[in-house]
């Protein structure tokens, strides 16, 4: 058994047990951690695959961005001592078993299928080409993807803003009828 | 650097965070929990593009920038979210979806 061996269980085992406590622990705040530990392990496998600009990128947006954004928001809607409401127990039991039976299907499906990979040779992904081809126009290009991807960015950002703001004419708290919003 | 290690083996892995992502999905309450397990559904389909890439097609790096793109979809998807969920608090002191039916038919 390599160190490569070792690296790769070590990051597959934190990816799972870290995955199930996101899913399963009563505490938001926690859960939003242990998120993050889930992705900076697969910025780990990112990296052990050779991507390094990918591995960068996913611990800068998703590490970085979008967790921060998440405990942000996670601390202005909620208490921190506050603990989720669990669905009922019988959701949990069918919502297990169709996730098991999916799983399951899905494992001996990869299993079964033979894989064939290509005999090209390889193209390194340094950050030279993996420039190269996001502004390049040609056929293995991908200058349109990286345009709609900016506009998408930005239509995203004005949106957010947008929603976000505060606004008088919008519905009053008191206006809602408690008993509405506080049913089940 | 990865030669040993069976191209299965990291289908499995994001094979399951996949599927423990449909399990929050189904089961939690709360608003920003399930848009948490939303990302742990990306995440494990962006492993599988890159594995993909990696293993399949190393001449190309299709998968690689697929990912990339998914990265951002995520991104603003998850701001987007945030606002609206935000913008709900504001307005029902709760996100809870069981609180949430007032647009209900």
């Amino acid at each position: 058994m390599s160190l490569n061996d070792i690296m790769f269980y070590l990051f597959a085992g934190s990816i799972l047990t870290f995955s199930l406590l996101t899913v399963t622990s009563r505490r938001i705040l926690r859960s939003a951690v242990y998120l993050l530990f889930v992705l900076v392990s697969t910025a780990g496998i990112y990296f052990m695959l050779n991507y390094n600009f990918l591995a960068a990128v996913q611990l800068t947006v998703y590490a970085g961005g979008i967790i921060v954004l998440i405990i942000f928001s996670i601390l202005l809607t909620s208490h921190v001592s506050e603990k989720a409401v669990v669905a009922p127990v019988k959701q949990q039991i069918f919502s297990a078993l169709a996730v098991a039976a999916g799983s399951v299907l899905t494992i001996l499906t990869i299993f079964k299928f033979t894989f064939t990979p290509t005999t090209s040779p390889a193209v390194e992904a340094n950050v030279k080409n993996v420039g190269r081809a996001l502004v390049s126009y040609n056929r293995d290009g991908f200058a349109l993807p990286f345009e709609v991807i900016s506009i998408l960015l930005l239509a995203a950002m004005v949106g957010a803003i947008v929603l976000a703001k505060k606004e008088k004419h919008l519905v009053n708290p008191s206006d809602v009828n408690p008993e509405n919003t506080t049913k089940l | 650097m990865i030669d040993n290690i069976p191209l299965n083996s990291f289908l499995v892995i994001s094979t399951l965070m996949f599927f423990i992502g449909i399990y929050g999905f189904l089961t939690r309450r709360n608003l920003i929990t399930m848009l948490m397990s939303i990302e742990l559904i990306l995440n494990s389909v962006n492993i599988n593009f890159v594995v993909f890439n990696r293993f399949l097609y190393p001449n190309q790096l299709h998968g690689h920038f697929f990912s990339l793109i998914v990265i951002a979809v995520a991104a603003s998807e998850a701001a987007v979210a945030i606002a609206i969920i935000i913008n709900i608090y504001r307005n029902f002191k709760s996100i809870d979806v069981d609180n949430l039916d007032q647009m209900k038919f």
